[in-house]
């Protein structure tokens, strides 16, 4: 029987399919389930900073503007001590989760001031997060930012972090930095222990109707697994950091890609959302047939076999792939399609 | 529930009492109302937790649509053989009586716990006194006093016991506020001690008795003169034993805890010559004066009555020392007419048949007297005056004491300086924001010191009437033995001021001991606060060498990230001066305190608390006072000059705090208070208030519209009025074609602005230029006030846009109108205010409003100051509270005297058409009055009217001349929240629409009780949670429009102004219009919804986008032309039920609290809300036959 465990940012993994930060690990049965189905280990769904931030203040305004305030009603809401708000459901979900499972828990933090980064990051690993993935969701929208500023903002956060927290710390990059390479390392010497590749950026449609800007958020494809996996096998065994592959897995064979490539977990949660949570099982399934009938006897047997650093002709990812693909399309053909 | 093994415990007088009842019953039926409502409260959170009774089974609580209906639902559990309970007050007590008397009668165990209240009569009044539990002496139960917070744990339990074993049931009451609010150290009871004190055989007997099928009788039948006087004389063996078998359980009760009890107790000497004979909390006072004044001399003392019903004549006359000569009965009641007061009569009859039994040589002198009603304060002050009394020569009898009664001569006089020894004792009071979380923490510092050491603690909060910027104090004793000072703190050792601005207002030093510590949150610092300090306040700090320390709490609270809250702050402050506990202690008893609150908010909300802490003793300064004051200002001036004689010299005193000063003489006779006084208190309470920028405003009316105080008003006026216009008066050319000489102003009373930020949400001038700011916007105000009072004096100058120029069918044109109902004291950004201020914009100078009991009547009729007012003509809103339960009744009452003056009118004008113009009797009899202008030419014929009839002599002219306002069509509003609507006064309102009269009701949908703090009505909507709905309500909101579409002939309406304010004028036009009965359903947002108040406006948006508060009119009139009469207004749900409904708390907290729960309930209230709208939408496209037909 195959190996199927795997390392990831220094965490043993049983196996290297990772949850993705989604919706469904809010309650604490599907991260049982998700467990259950075999995760090597499951990333929180985001604390969202300026979420957190209102939610708490909103209802600490509201409890103290009506509790104690009128001879007739003492007050009006539960005592806030009673359960857990903000910030405190997601600490809650880490411990419980923690308790209940034998699998990793990486908690997501999506952060907007240093305060927040660095105070929850403390929070989350005081809950027994076992590694911290930090999100940083920031559109360059002044114009008048240069690549460097955006790039230190980045390299900032993560030294911030680092400094106050041990467990491991993970980055979920975005793919529009000029260098992916050099950021990869200027973040790794900020002290990212891996990187995520990539973040999905939510792209805002308009109603024309209406003239208002519309949220879109729409699954994963397959297809959307070639950005990545290009970075993935370019980066592999450059950059002293832990790989995630992230975008489109949606059966094994987006998975087996990925590690091909040379990332250590692939990451699923479109997927999950669209064919339930036991999906991990199917995909595990395929993955181990495939490594029974390469055979291979164990993730890092085949991990970055098709990296830039192991494949025969490292050209492949860079021009010389790129003008082949245009020669073999100026028909009409696509590269790698029957002729 | 506290842990069973607790033995001293701080909490107050409901949770002490309610702690018993609720262990040793299995039923609880209750209804909220003040000051009782934390005792049911308790109970349906601790049964909503499972926590079990001594029989190790959950109690069931439910709660009903009035006392009434509790009182029945109690009645049917307890002859099925439960036992059961129930807490009350007041009103609730009296909806009670009719069950009482059966329950009684049939010798029920039971006991009512009652947190004893006034009784409405020339007002309202939610503060104790013991007129409720007099009204019920006669009902057949027991009655038994608690004189304290720990009596009122142990005497629910001896009630307990003693109505099991006698078999009558009780009252077990103690007193409303100072009492059932009062927090207090107390030694708990535990389990077991409970559990021996009740025996299981008597309960079993109790059940025996119970209605069974299986061994059938008949109890409750109708009897006939024969046997009915014999049957009421058969219970008098029972009420005989009661004194002996109560006396027994006493005993047990001693022999189980080392308390002593008895049904009367005497305080005193063996030689006392004066006694007090007392019942309730005054019991203390007295009993502590007495021995004071024993102490030097004097021979006096205190008889407590803790059993008043059956009275135990034989222990009340043993209970006094051979040496008594004189006595005075205390009565905290009133019984207008009698010949003494109930406790006074009762000791008189006894002593009488003593004496003539001769069980005493003589009759001592006895007084009575009448004190503390509605919470009046009752000093040891007072009770040596009443000792004084009895000194006299001729005491006076049927005396007052704590009031001046300049009328009927009745009260004593009282030295108020005379005070106990009180120097055992740590006293401080607070002065804090209802908001700003003073209460909170002084509450958290009692548990602190009360649970953490040996020493004594005691906590009462008082609090203002007003919803917005209200002002609490809090008193706080600590001590090293038991403290029984059931009265305020008149003599401080710590005085703490948490806004600055209450130093410029109030006098609270004067209740400052010489040398004591004043702490004051500043926003200036050590150098410069004193000179910012009024010349009163630096004279009294230098006269009583008072140590002045300040500390700038918001600035330390934002430093620290605590986002405003100074709470802690000023609690750490108050350990660090107070010296109550080593300041070591103290601040480890902080953290403990946050670290359990903040738990599970994790390390860095914990570690923020603690910094603030830490940093709070570094920014903490005394501040060296100069040898003389420097200051020149005064305090601020409370009332204008301007203002009215009455509000001048009554009103002002109230608001000043000084209401206790006010004479007999001073006060209505019988209730009747001028309006319009809101407007005299400019109580300055937010420190942000609206601007107008007229440039980029394009004059809609939806600030106005929206503004729940009133404070945005509109004009247009003649330019030429502008040339005498004080600098800075802002207005701008009016935004109508054809006026170019017209202009519009927009003037804010800024000083009873409540910050709310209504205005500026609803301001549809938004950011699409790029900046944030709107044609209204909040901002600081200004430090110096005169320049806007110059500006608002002004445009009060400017003529009054009158409703015939005026298109006030549409929101833009209601601006204009004058609201009679303005600056009330609701909450800010109130939800239900708005309506009725443009209720009163329409038809202000006619309406008549009966309006129920709750918050509207409160906001809108509590004194010092009430909102609803007068035009410049004098007219205005005729406005009444009788009761919650009764109000549909008492408005359907207004509209009868209306009908049948308006025909009696009319039959005197035929009468006396030979005398008057027959053109004249015809257009007042028959002219039509649905137009403004019509009102308006009506008006002017009544006015002729009473001219001519002036000159008429005979009957027939003056009965027409007293008649004659009725010519005027008047308006009649039935006002109230769903409490009343839904609930309690369901069936009256249902009868009243069903009678066809032109009534209007206008429901204040708060969906809870918002009032008496949010407790579920039956508007209550599904998958909310509310209190007695704690695991989120399970049953659907009543849906009041289809019932009252039912009967075919009632102009209905569902509006949400904060959706569709245009829908909301036309239904509130049509209603009125309509010449039969009408509903509107007001959506009200509320703080009881658990919103940020600011965004109240759009979650109506919200509700009535998603499908939840559909728009809807259905009009008969419609009906009766062969149309459909049902128009839906709103269009089709674009988004769901959560994406409104998860925006607030009342539907958030299940999410944490009940996950599961909350998410079926979730999908079962969209499912209800999707069926909803399909009937709506189908009865929508109906034709008309579809609608039952009219007359």
């Amino acid at each position: 029987m195959p190996n199927l465990s795997t390392t990831y940012m220094g965490l043993k993994l049983r196996s290297p399919l990772v949850v993705s930060a989604n919706p469904l690990s809010q309650k604490l049965e599907n991260i049982l389930a998700m467990e259950d189905a075999g995760a090597g280990a499951v990333v929180l769904f985001s604390l969202f900073e300026e979420q957190i931030r209102q939610e708490t203040a909103t209802t600490e305004q509201v409890y103290q503007s009506t509790t104690n305030t009128s001879a007739e009603a003492s007050d009006f809401f539960p005592d806030p001590v009673d359960y857990a708000i903000g910030s405190g459901k997601y600490l809650e979900i880490i411990r419980h989760a923690k308790e209940r499972t034998d699998i990793p828990i990486i908690a997501s933090l999506n952060g907007v001031t240093p305060e927040g980064w660095t105070d929850y990051a403390r929070d989350i690993e005081q809950a027994g997060a076992d590694a911290l993935e930090i999100n940083v969701y920031f559109i360059p929208a002044d114009v008048s930012l240069t690549s460097a500023d955006v790039e230190k903002r980045y390299t900032d956060i993560v030294k911030m972090i680092r400094s106050s927290i041990k467990i491991p710390i993970a980055v979920k990059m975005n793919p529009y930095f000029s260098s992916v390479g050099n950021m990869s390392q200027q973040l790794h010497a900020a002290g990212a222990d891996a990187l995520v590749l990539f973040n999905r950026f939510y792209q805002p449609d308009f109603d024309i109707n209406e003239l208002v800007v519309l949220p879109n958020r729409e699954f994963s494809a397959p297809a959307e697994i070639r950005l990545p996996l290009l970075w993935i096998a370019v980066l592999f065994g450059r950059v002293p950091v832990s790989l995630a592959a992230t975008t489109g897995i949606h059966g094994a064979r987006e998975l087996i890609k990925y590690l091909l490539a040379g990332a250590d977990v692939g990451m699923s949660a479109s997927a999950l959302l669209q064919h339930g949570i036991p999906w991990i099982k199917d995909i595990l399934a395929d993955l181990e047939l495939y490594m029974r009938d390469m055979p291979f006897k164990s993730i890092d047997e085949f991990k970055g076999s098709m990296s830039q650093l192991h494949i025969p002709d490292p050209t492949a990812y860079e021009r010389n792939n790129y003008i082949q693909i245009l020669e073999n399309t100026k028909w009409g053909r696509q590269a790698g399609s029957r002729q | 529930m506290r842990p069973d093994k607790q033995k001293a415990v701080t909490l107050d007088g409901n949770e002490a009492a309610v702690y018993v009842a609720y262990r040793v019953n299995e039923v609880c039926a209750i209804y909220p109302i003040t000051p009782s409502s934390a005792m049911a409260e308790f109970a349906d959170e601790w049964s909503a937790k499972d926590i079990k009774n001594i029989w190790g089974n959950v109690p069931e609580v439910i709660e009903m649509q009035s006392e009434a209906g509790a009182a029945g639902t109690v009645h049917g559990a307890l002859q099925t053989g439960s036992l059961t309970t129930t807490f009350t007050a007041s009103q609730g007590l009296m909806l009670m009586l009719p069950n009482m008397y059966k329950i009684a009668g049939e010798l029920t165990p039971t006991v009512f716990h009652v947190a004893a209240r006034s009784l409405a009569a020339q007002g309202l009044s939610i503060f104790g006194d013991h007129q409720d539990v007099m009204a019920a002496r006669t009902t057949g139960f027991g009655l038994l006093a608690s004189a304290s917070v720990q009596e009122a744990h142990d005497m629910a339990l001896i009630a307990q016991a003693t109505t099991l074993r006698s078999r009558i049931p009780f009252i077990h009451f103690f007193d409303g506020f100072r009492t059932s609010h009062e927090v207090n150290k107390i030694d708990f009871l535990s389990d077991q001690q409970i559990r021996e004190m009740i025996d299981d055989e008597l309960v079993f007997d109790h059940r025996n008795r119970a209605l069974n099928p299986d061994k059938p009788f008949i109890r409750g039948t109708a009897q006939n003169p024969d046997v009915y006087f014999q049957g009421r004389e058969t219970v008098n063996a029972f009420y005989a034993t009661v004194p002996s078998i109560l006396k027994r359980e006493m005993e047990r009760f001693r022999d189980l805890t080392g308390r002593e009890y008895a049904p009367v107790r005497y305080y005193g000497a063996p030689d006392t010559e004066r006694i007090i004979v007392i019942m309730g909390s005054g019991v203390e006072t007295a009993a502590e004066t007495a021995a004071f004044l024993a102490q030097n001399g004097d021979k006096t003392g205190v008889v407590q009555i803790t059993l008043y019903r059956p009275f135990p004549a034989d222990d009340f006359i043993s209970a006094f020392p051979s040496t008594t000569k004189s006595i005075a009965v205390l009565d905290r009641t009133k019984e207008p007419g009698a010949s003494g007061e109930p406790l006074y009569q009762d000791v008189m009859v006894t002593f009488a048949e003593a004496a003539a039994k001769g069980q005493v040589r003589s009759m001592p002198q006895i007084v009575g007297g009448r004190y503390g009603l509605s919470s009046k304060e009752f000093t040891p002050a007072m009770v040596k005056a009443v000792f004084d009394n009895l000194n006299a020569e001729t005491p006076k009898n049927h005396f007052t004491v704590g009031i001046i009664d300049d009328v009927g001569l009745t009260s004593l006089s009282v030295d108020y300086g005379f005070r106990l020894d009180e120097s055992d004792w740590t006293q401080a009071l607070f002065f804090g924001l209802g908001a700003d979380g003073t209460v909170g923490a002084n509450k958290n510092s009692i548990k602190i010191i009360g649970e953490n050491t040996d020493l004594f603690a005691q906590g009462y909060f008082v609090y203002d009437s007003k919803k917005s910027g209200a002002k609490t104090v809090s008193h706080l004793r600590f001590a090293k033995n038991p403290i029984k000072a059931p009265y305020l703190i008149t003599s401080a050792d710590f005085i703490a001021c948490h806004q600055f601005n209450f130093v410029e207002k109030e006098e609270m030093l004067k209740w400052a001991k010489p040398g004591a510590t004043f702490l004051l949150n500043s926003p200036y610092g050590v150098e410069e606060v004193w000179e910012r300090l009024p010349l009163p306040v630096q004279q009294i700090i230098l006269d009583k060498k008072i140590r002045l320390f300040v500390i700038d709490a918001a600035d330390v609270a934002r430093k620290t990230g605590m986002a405003g809250r100074i709470n802690t702050i000023m609690q750490t402050c108050f350990f660090a001066l107070s010296g109550v506990l080593p300041m070591a202690e103290a601040i480890a008893e902080i953290k403990k305190s946050i670290e359990k609150t903040y738990f599970k908010r994790g390390l860095s909300v914990i570690e923020k608390n603690f910094n603030a802490v830490d940093q709070t003793l570094e920014n903490l300064f005394e501040v060296k006072t100069p040898t003389k004051t420097t200051a020149k200002e005064r305090m601020t001036s409370i009332i204008s000059d301007e203002a009215p004689e009455f509000v001048r010299s009554v009103t002002q005193m109230m608001i000043a705090g000084r209401g206790d000063d006010i004479p007999v003489s001073a006060l209505p006779v019988d209730g009747t208070y001028p309006n319009g006084t809101s407007k005299w208190e400019k109580r300055n309470v937010s420190s942000r208030v609206a601007v107008w920028e007229p440039d980029i405003c394009i004059q809609c009316g939806n600030c106005s519209f929206v503004c729940p105080h009133s404070v945005i008003r509109a004009k247009f006026f003649h330019k030429d009025y502008l040339d005498d216009a004080p600098e800075g008066f802002k207005s701008a050319p009016i935004n109508a074609r054809g006026f170019p000489e017209t202009k519009y102003s927009l003037q804010v009373y800024l000083e009873d602005c409540t910050g709310c930020n209504l205005c500026y949400e609803v301001c549809p001038v938004d950011e699409r230029t790029g900046a944030k700011r709107r044609a209204i916007n909040l901002a600081e105000k200004p430090e110096g006030l005169e320049a806007e009072r110059e500006k608002i004096g002004y445009f009060e100058k400017l003529p009054q846009n009158e409703k015939p120029e005026v298109d006030f069918s549409t929101v833009h044109g209601v601006q204009f109108l004058e609201p009679l109902f303005e600056f009330s004291g609701a909450c800010a950004g109130c939800g239900e205010t708005p309506y009725i201020k443009v209720l009163t914009q329409l038809f202000g100078d006619r309406l008549l409003v009966a309006n129920a009991t709750g918050c509207s009547s409160i906001y809108g009729g509590n004194l010092p100051t009430t909102p609803w007012t007068s035009n410049s003509a004098g007219q205005g809103p005729a406005w009444s509270n009788s009761l919650f339960e009764d109000n549909a009744e008492f408005g359907l009452g207004m509209r009868l005297t209306a009908d049948k003056q308006l025909s009696t009118a009319h039959q005197l004008l035929n009468i006396l058409r030979p005398q008057l113009d027959d053109q004249l009797v015809d257009e007042l009899t028959n002219a039509p009055q649905h137009l403004e202008s019509e009102i308006k030419a009506q008006r002017e014929r009544v006015n002729q009217l009473k001219e001519r009839l002036g000159q008429i002599d005979g009957q027939d002219a003056k009965h027409l001349l007293s008649l004659a306002d009725q010519l005027v069509h008047r308006s009649v509003w039935l006002i109230g929240g769903d409490g009343w609507a839904y609930d309690i006064g369901s069936g009256g309102l249902d009868h009243a629409l069903a009678s066809g009269r032109n009534v209007n009701v206008l429901v204040l949908d708060t969906e809870v009780y918002s009032n008496t703090g949010g407790q579920m009505s039956k508007a209550t909507p599904t998958a909310a949670s509310a209190k007695f709905a704690a695991a989120g309500k399970r049953v659907g909101k009543k849906d009041l429009a289809l019932q009252a579409i039912s009967y075919g002939n009632i102009y209905v309406a569902q509006v949400a102004m904060g959706a569709n304010p245009q829908q909301t004028v036309l239904a509130l036009r049509e209603a009125e219009a309509y010449d039969g009965p009408s509903l509107i359903l007001a959506y009200s947002h509320c703080i009881a919804h658990g919103i940020d108040m600011e965004k109240g406006l759009n979650q109506q948006k919200l509700a009535v986008a998603c499908g939840y508060w559909p728009l809807i009119r259905y009009n008969p009139v419609l009906r009766k032309n062969d149309q459909n009469p049902f128009v839906l207004d709103s269009p089709k749900p674009v988004i769901r039920l959560k994406d409104y409904a998860y925006n607030e708390l009342r539907y958030k907290v299940l999410t944490q609290t009940v996950p599961k729960e909350a998410e079926k309930l979730m999908r079962l209230a969209q499912e209800i809300v999707d069926l909803r709208w399909k009937t709506y939408e189908e009865m929508a496209g109906f034709g008309a036959s579809s609608f039952q037909p009219i007359f």
